[in-house]
């Protein structure tokens, strides 16, 4: 891991969305980005952010069906000195079995086509993923104050709230360790303390 | 039985169908469209019960293994083992899916086209969900508004003609059988997911919790994110809470969506009536609910036998049928698409 781990927070689904959003423009092609977290921590919801930070449009759902989705990357309206990101990959590896398929889905390979991989359920198939990953770990705060509630005999609603997310990034290996400022800079809207 | 636009050319047509899009291994042979000689489905859902889902490496072998006595047993009960060649076309689903299994089919049917020398035609899996209604449901007019239902898919199409859909509204993260599978392995139901939850929900209170209903206001558009995780913090928060009581809410929660959007599709383009398909659609709670939705509307419902629902290989062969005789046979070199997505026109 090169430095500490930054610590951000949101309330809500949008700011889960609006906090990915900020880091997209951070992205290199041939970055692997894992989402880390349970059953309905906020991975798709961060997914859907990231893609919208890349100015990706159209629905972005769930990739747990087809294993990898792949989306087309607009050019950016003013580009940057460094390359471009042409594609998001967004793969799910939750139904894969062993390390064996998850290499099968060859994504390293893969991001070096100028894309950027997420990847879902990535903190178990980390090994075979490349050793300098982005990782994104999501999780639901607390005892999930202003949840959505099903308590019995609740009245159920449109919609509900949303849970507020912890959420902690950091990366390991060096090809984040010259993009530090400007990922603590991205999530300082986010930020508690540094832990 | 004939379909609506289905009386064309070629009614002696025999197509073979080939369905390996995920875990079924399924082939059938289909005449003239819309008579079905044979259908035969071999399901992996046991081989894929105890990893609580579809493993991909898993199913791609499996079809290997069964797709030659698969075909052969479709053939078979076709009574098409003497011919030279046996049928007049093979058509095979081409995505979207798992590549892996897609593949297998795929190559398959290409092998077989070309040793009997007869058409090969790549059809598009929803498309062919499509078409299954319209086997069944041969006097339904247009438009008609479909809505699929499955593991991979949630959509509502308005079918305004073979080949003419129009998209009403999908899925904006989770599949409806998706948040099934998932809430399913959570709860510690079992896969696949949709008959597991039916299963239990019939012995629950489907009012015990009021699971979010969303963008129940909004549109045409589904959302089951959310669902699948109110349902984790529900039993985190509630850990005394009966599993059948959370299953049959959680059902609940997502016919009433389900039904709610359908039957607004249905009036918003004037649909003559209104089809499931996919195999969520072989829900019993959704099949209920709609009959009786759209029986207060005076709408005519159409809810296909539930291995019409479910993946099978007579609506490739059906699907497969149309597309032969309206663009012609494919090309060899058509690849294998996890993401293919239905044409629409607008």
């Amino acid at each position: 891991m090169s430095g500490a781990a930054l610590v951000a927070r949101t309330t809500s689904a949008e700011g889960t969305r609006s906090l990915a959003a900020a880091l997209a423009p951070l992205a290199r092609p041939g970055d692997v980005i894992l989402l880390v977290g349970g059953l309905g921590a906020g991975k798709t919801t961060f997914a859907q952010g990231f893609a919208r930070g890349l100015g990706i449009e159209g629905p972005v759902t769930s990739p747990t069906f087809t294993l990898v989705r792949q989306y087309r990357c607009p050019p950016p309206p003013t580009p940057g000195p460094g390359p471009v990101v042409g594609q998001l990959l967004h793969a799910d590896v939750y139904r894969l079995d062993t390390l064996g398929e998850v290499a099968d889905l060859a994504l390293p390979e893969l991001v070096e086509d100028a894309a950027v991989a997420l990847v879902e359920w990535g903190d178990v198939a980390a090994p075979v993923l490349g050793d300098t990953a982005l990782w994104v770990e999501l999780a639901a705060e607390g005892d999930g104050e202003g949840e959505p509630d099903a308590s019995p005999g609740g009245s159920g609603g449109p919609g509900g709230t949303e849970p507020g997310r912890r959420i902690t990034v950091h990366a390991e290996g060096s090809a984040w360790e010259s993009r530090r400022a400007e990922l603590t800079a991205a999530l300082a809207p986010y930020r508690g303390e540094v832990r | 039985m004939t379909g609506p636009g289905l009386r064309r050319a070629d009614p002696d047509l025999a197509v073979l169908g080939i369905e390996t899009s995920c875990d079924e291994t399924a082939a059938a042979v289909v005449v003239g469209g819309t008579t079905i000689a044979s259908s035969v489905v071999s399901s992996q859902v046991d081989l894929h019960a105890h990893y609580g889902g579809v493993v991909p490496e898993l199913a791609g072998r499996a079809h290997i293994e069964r797709f030659t006595p698969v075909v052969a047993d479709a053939l078979l009960a076709a009574g098409r083992t003497g011919g030279s060649p046996p049928v007049g076309a093979v058509a095979a689903t081409c995505g979207p899916g798992l590549v892996g299994s897609l593949l297998v089919g795929l190559s398959g049917a290409k092998a077989l086209s070309m040793s009997w020398d007869v058409p090969f035609v790549a059809v598009n899996h929803l498309e062919g969900h499509l078409f299954a209604s319209l086997l069944e449901a041969p006097d339904l007019g247009w438009p008609l508004v479909v809505l699929l239902v499955s593991g991979g898919h949630t959509l509502l199409v308005s079918m305004e003609g073979l080949g003419r859909y129009r998209l009403l509204g999908q899925t904006i993260d989770d599949a409806a059988g998706e948040a099934y599978d998932k809430v399913a392995r959570y709860l510690g139901l079992g896969y696949p997911g949709g008959p597991a939850i039916d299963a239990v929900a019939g012995q629950g209170d489907p009012t015990a919790f009021a699971f979010p209903r969303a963008m129940m206001a909004e549109g045409l558009d589904f959302s089951f994110s959310g669902l699948k995780t109110s349902v984790v913090r529900t039993v985190e928060r509630h850990p005394e809470a009966a599993t059948v009581d959370v299953a049959a809410s959680f059902q609940q929660a997502v016919v009433d969506v389900l039904v709610a959007k359908a039957t607004r599709a249905a009036a918003a383009v004037g649909a003559r009536g209104l089809c499931l398909a996919g195999g969520v659609a072989a829900n019993t709670l959704l099949r209920r609910t709609m009959t009786e939705a759209c029986d207060r509307l005076g709408l005519p419902a159409y809810l296909p036998s539930r291995v019409m629902c479910t993946d099978n290989a007579a609506m490739v062969a059906a699907a497969g049928w149309w597309r032969l005789t309206h663009d012609g046979p494919s090309p060899l070199s058509v690849g294998a698409d996890p993401n293919l997505s239905l044409a629409f026109f607008d």
